[in-house]
């Protein structure tokens, strides 16, 4: 782990990557953007229905009590 | 296991088994059309069709790339090591397009024995090696060369 | 030794059993996959050397591998629970299948899109009809067709035949995606990661990758689970153990 360096001499050069910074950075940008709303589909998707069913729920029993 | 299910279970295998044996005859009647170039040998030896827009790719040949002094119009070879075909090609290449290397490129095969090309691309292989190591690689293999060389007078 | 495994089996097949154990691991597993993706990345983009060749733009591969082994990987799992669905009748594994389908979808989708980005400064092109990227594009409509499938039915008995009969279909294409790049002339080169023998990568470029697969297989199993238990709450909200969760 010790031989770990970092590759680029400052930020500039990191963004720039040699020319293909817009490569490399659009398919990261790209992916993450894509990877975290995949991932939180489900999540929301849940709360969702947890939620229209508590609605539900209380809309039932309140009908069922007279 | 219960009879339903291993009729089911038989089913399943049935169904992989069928659409492997379909695809599979398929895609070995189309073999020759999955391919995405035309090797050099199977163009001199008459396999590719002339004045259509074909592809042909193969290794770069050593020491054949020139560019012409008053135009863009590059020529080089490509060779699969059986035939070499050369190339003709006006344009951009693409960065890692160099001599040795695998390339690419789109044309026509004119009856005059040149490809002319209109798109040309790389190809890169599968190895990935820091620049240090890479150059250290290759010292190494000169080294080696150099030290045939100086063997071989004596044999 | 037999009973074990069929209370196993039994509650694997319980989607109340699934949806309470998942629960509790998801937090731990989040934080794994955080850690190991946030973690790769950076690796992969500042502190792996540069290619000899390629420059900096090989830096894509950590995302670009990581996904495509998790689009092909992934639909193996996705047609195994369909024939588990099939034979077994279970529930649970078609509810599986089809959670499997958008996020295998998703995977490929980025596999392709990376590689496209990736060709630009390399081929010199966006997209070629190479045999390697058509059967890979053939991958995303075999996900998308058992998601439209999975959604076309009223009845869910049919649906999940439907879905089960195609995504077993569908296997015929992940050996000729492994394959093609040996098999045919492509532009894809041939693989680096190779099930038998050496890989032609430096170690220095591989650890990186490596911690971005182990990564995106946690990613997989935990977007997989999410997806699942969304689907058991919808199909489940009539029984009693849903109603108590609320």
């Amino acid at each position: 782990m010790s031989d770990l360096v970092f590759q680029f001499p400052n930020v500039n050069a990191f963004l720039a990557m040699n020319g293909h910074g817009v490569y490399v950075w659009s398919a990261y940008g790209i992916s993450a953007l894509v990877l975290l709303s995949v991932a939180l589909a489900p999540v929301r998707r849940r709360r969702k229905l947890l939620a229209a069913m508590a609605s539900r729920l209380k809309h039932e029993t309140g009908n069922g009590t007279p | 296991m219960k009879k339903a299910r291993k009729q089911r279970l038989l089913l399943v295998i049935f169904i992989v088994v069928v659409a492997s044996l379909g695809v599979g005859l398929v895609l070995y009647a189309l073999r020759d059309n999955i391919n995405l170039f035309y090797s050099p040998l199977q163009v001199q030896s008459g396999e590719a069709p002339f004045d259509t827009r074909i592809r042909v790719g193969g290794e770069v040949v050593t020491g054949s790339f020139s560019r012409a002094s008053d135009s863009l119009i590059a020529t080089f070879a490509v060779t699969d090591g059986a035939a070499q075909v050369p190339v003709q090609y006006q344009g951009i290449l693409p960065d890692l397009f160099a001599e040795g290397e695998d390339a690419v490129a789109v044309g026509r095969w004119s009856r005059e024995g040149v490809f002319e090309a209109e798109e040309v691309m790389a190809k890169h292989d599968e190895e990935y090696t820091p620049p240090e190591v890479a150059e250290a690689r290759e010292q190494a293999e000169k080294v080696k060369a150099g030290a045939d060389q100086s063997k071989r007078p004596d044999n | 030794m037999w009973q074990f495994l069929k209370t196993w089996y039994h509650r694997l097949a319980s989607p109340k059993w699934f949806y309470h154990t998942s629960g509790r691991w998801l937090p731990y597993l989040a934080a794994v996959t955080i850690l190991l993706l946030v973690s790769g990345a950076i690796w992969g983009l500042g502190f792996a050397p540069e290619d000899a060749r390629q420059g900096n733009s090989y830096r894509i591969i950590y995302i670009h591998v990581p996904v495509s082994v998790l689009a092909l990987v992934g639909y193996y799992l996705m047609a195994v629970a369909g024939a588990i669905a099939l034979i077994w009748k279970i529930k649970l594994a078609d509810m599986v299948m089809v959670s499997a389908a958008p996020l295998g979808a998703v995977l490929t989708f980025l596999a392709l899109l990376t590689g496209s980005i990736w060709g630009k400064p390399t081929w010199g092109t966006y997209w070629e009809w190479d045999a390697r990227i058509t059967s890979m594009l053939v991958l995303l409509f075999l996900y998308l067709g058992v998601l439209a499938l999975s959604r076309a039915f009223t009845s869910r008995d049919t649906a999940y035949k439907a879905c089960a009969i195609l995504s077993l279909v569908g296997t015929v294409n992940i050996p000729i995606i492994y394959k093609s790049v040996d098999w045919w002339y492509t532009l894809h080169q041939p693989a680096t990661i190779k099930l038998t023998g050496g890989s032609t990568i430096h170690p220095a470029m591989f650890k990186p990758l490596l911690v971005m697969i182990i990564g995106f297989y946690c990613f997989y199993a935990l977007v997989l689970i999410l997806n699942t238990r969304a689907e058991i709450l919808r199909r489940e909200q009539r029984s009693a153990w849903v109603r108590e969760l609320i």
